[in-house]
């Protein structure tokens, strides 16, 4: 799989190669062991106090430093972007505890920690992606016992899921839910994708990279094993759809692509510019030029200050 | 107006710096050093120990220090240090009843074997401001001397007593030699026994805590309570290092316990007899310990077959919901980004106001987005 030995130079003195000690790495790579022999199904851990705050992402960070080798390359993204101050800070803290490289480019990374998106770049084999999930339980916000759910999982009893879905549908005419979109993982777990949008949802079905998902407060993790089946929930006369934008990227000029809203002005200007800032860039560099490029603030054309 | 929605690492260098000069405040006052905090700052400290769930005064110290006095950080600091700390295992359990007394009080006797003890407290102290203080006070009047030395033997506990005429349940841990759990090793799962309950209450938010335990005593989940006993001081804590097989003693530590005693009408198995709540603190907090019994005590319903109808009683509730490092760091999650997920949510919104405003049943399809 993807541990690789670690090296013993760790930058930061007094701590162990990428924080955690050993016992604890080996500790979390059994449930996430475990996390891929079952898929969806969510593996309870010892999940350990980092000195970052719960729901910041110390379950992701745990898996990384648990799955990270010396030779590894990582990238972080937060919103689809690495300059997000979560995503600048989460690789900070990895370039000085493991000294390892990091990047910005999706192809070069061979770990990807994210929260809230999955890159536009195709992922391939050998690369992991790593989420940040805040609440593992698809099922919580209908039954918020633990001890319930467990026993909805082990059961595969997801009648409530299924009422949910169809009180929306009776209620709006359609799905009103947008991200954290439930899946159904292997045709037997359903599964919390984390709140990435439901448009990050198709990328997840039979994807060639490992995904590891790790809940830090709620002591979690769980997995789908590259080549996974991943179905978005949904009924035959009312399929799943993503979310398509009227207009492409105003500075690459992509579609089909995820975008975020920027507000201009105060006068009701906005722009709809690539939520992926890597993806974005590398078009551009490729000279592909969206309609407003010339007057985008620089903060967004100038791309990330990271080297 | 542009509304920057991307940070880079200078801002964040940045920030960092400017939290660094606000820290130290005003460079004309002096600054507080470590030994101040730990000496003036005593309860404070104890109760960065406690919830940081690391009995070190000094750490506890730097970590109020470092964290401006917010507690919560300082607990942060504390425990984001201790999980990093190796385990060698765990102490033999603490003899309280050889506690070296600082204070010790019981509610349901006049007198009783050890004396009551007032000690260093609050109580009877009228909580008027003391502006002598303010004008940087003067020496306090030396300590009074006790009259009657200590027993050696130690003082036995008043639950002790009550077990003598087996008027109260036997402790459960005294039946029981099965291995104590460790809530920081394996996760918390449900239900919990009463080993991981106590820890978590012990490492939990005093003020969550507390409430709890007020509202056992407004109804929610009544259990009358007494405090049998609440004492303070100095217990030893011993290790058996597996190569030399007897106990060697580490140190000492300030604890305060606290042994709620309360009702229980018995069963068609068990005569009626007083049950047991308890509550463990590093330093000094009796509020601490005296709510972490009330609660200790509610959390018993299932095992002493009592309904189930109060949140205090609801162990899945209560646990989850007593460590206060989860509960800010998801609380404060809600400042990180989301506009990725609100961009949907706002999609979604601007679709279905737009259903309303014509006035349509009929749903529209995703594809028109």
């Amino acid at each position: 799989m993807m541990t690789r030995a670690s090296t013993d130079a760790a930058p930061e003195a007094g701590y162990n190669f990428a924080y955690l000690d050993e016992q604890t790495k080996r500790m979390i790579r059994r449930a996430i062991l475990k996390a891929i022999a079952i898929p969806g199904y969510q593996v309870p851990f010892a999940s350990r106090e980092m000195p970052m705050p719960y729901g910041w992402g110390t379950g992701g960070v745990q898996v990384t430093a648990s799955i990270l080798g010396g030779d590894d390359i990582l990238k972080v993204i937060d919103q689809g972007s690495d300059d997000t101050t979560n995503a600048v800070s989460i690789r900070k803290f990895f370039e000085r505890t493991a000294g390892i490289r990091t990047t910005t480019h999706t192809r070069e990374a061979t770990v990807i920690q994210t929260r809230h998106r999955i890159p536009e770049e195709t992922l391939q084999e050998g690369q992991v992606i790593v989420y940040q999930v805040p609440i593992p339980e698809p099922l919580r916000f209908l039954e918020p016992r633990e001890t319930e759910t467990r026993k909805l999982h082990a059961l595969a009893e997801y009648g409530l899921m299924h009422v949910k879905l169809y009180e929306d549908i009776a209620r709006h005419g359609h799905i009103a839910t947008t991200y954290a979109y439930p899946v159904e993982v292997a045709g037997r777990y359903i599964m919390d994708p984390s709140p990435t949008p439901k448009f990050d949802n198709p990328k997840m079905h039979r994807m060639a990279a490992l995904q590891l998902f790790g809940a830090g407060r709620e002591k979690r993790i769980y997995a789908v094993p590259p080549y996974t089946e991943v179905r978005s929930l949904d009924f035959e006369d009312h399929p799943f759809h993503i979310q398509t934008f009227k207009d492409p990227c105003a500075i690459c000029a992509a579609t089909g692509v995820y975008l975020d809203e920027v507000i201009m002005d105060d006068r009701g200007g906005r722009m709809f510019v690539c939520s992926d800032s890597d993806f974005c860039e590398e078009r551009r560099a490729c000279g592909h030029r969206g309609s407003m490029l010339a007057e985008a603030p620089a903060a967004l054309t100038g791309g990330n200050t990271h080297a | 107006m542009y509304v920057a929605v991307k940070g880079g690492e200078a801002a964040i260098d940045n920030a960092h710096r400017l939290l660094a000069h606000a820290r130290r405040g005003d460079p004309s006052v002096p600054e507080l050093s470590i030994a101040q905090i730990a000496e003036q700052l005593a309860l404070l400290v104890d109760r960065v120990m406690t919830e940081g769930s690391l009995y070190d005064r000094q750490l506890a110290a730097l970590a109020l220090k470092q964290a401006r006095g917010d507690l919560i950080e300082a607990v942060f600091l504390v425990r984001a240090f201790r999980t990093t700390l190796p385990r060698f295992g765990y102490s033999e359990p603490v003899g309280t009843a050889r506690m070296e007394i600082r204070r010790r009080i019981s509610a349901t006797y006049k007198d009783l074997p050890g004396g009551q003890v007032l000690g260093p407290t609050f109580d009877y102290t009228h909580r008027l401001l003391d502006f002598v203080l303010a004008a940087n006070g003067e020496e306090p009047v030396p300590p009074a001397e006790a009259d009657v030395p200590q027993d050696e033997g130690g003082t036995p506990r008043v639950t002790d007593l009550l077990d003598a005429e087996g008027l109260i349940e036997a402790s459960s841990a005294a039946l029981d030699g099965s291995p104590v759990g460790d809530i920081t090793r394996e996760p918390l799962s449900f239900p919990a026994e009463r080993d991981l309950r106590l820890q978590a209450l012990a490492r939990g938010d005093e003020g969550f805590v507390l409430a709890l335990g007020y509202s056992t005593q407004r109804g929610y989940g009544r259990t009358h309570p007494f405090v049998g006993e609440v004492r303070v001081g100095e217990v030893e804590v011993e290790f058996t290092p597996e190569e030399l097989g007897f106990a060697v003693p580490l140190g000492r530590i300030t604890v305060t316990e606290c042994q709620m005693v309360s009702q229980f009408k018995g069963s068609a198995a068990v005569p009626p007899q007083f049950t047991r709540g308890y509550g463990l603190v590093f330093g000094q907090s009796e509020r601490k310990a005296m709510a972490m019994s009330l609660v200790d005590r509610s959390l018993r319903a299932r095992e002493l077959g009592e309904d189930v109808v109060a949140p205090a009683q609801d162990e899945e509730f209560v646990l989850s919901h007593a460590d206060n490092l989860q509960a800010t760091g998801f609380v404060e999650h809600l400042k990180l980004p989301h506009y990725v997920d609100f961009q949907a949510e706002l999609d979604l919104v601007r679709r279905m106001r737009a259903e309303h405003e014509r006035g349509q049943a009929i749903p529209l399809s995703e594809a028109a987005e």
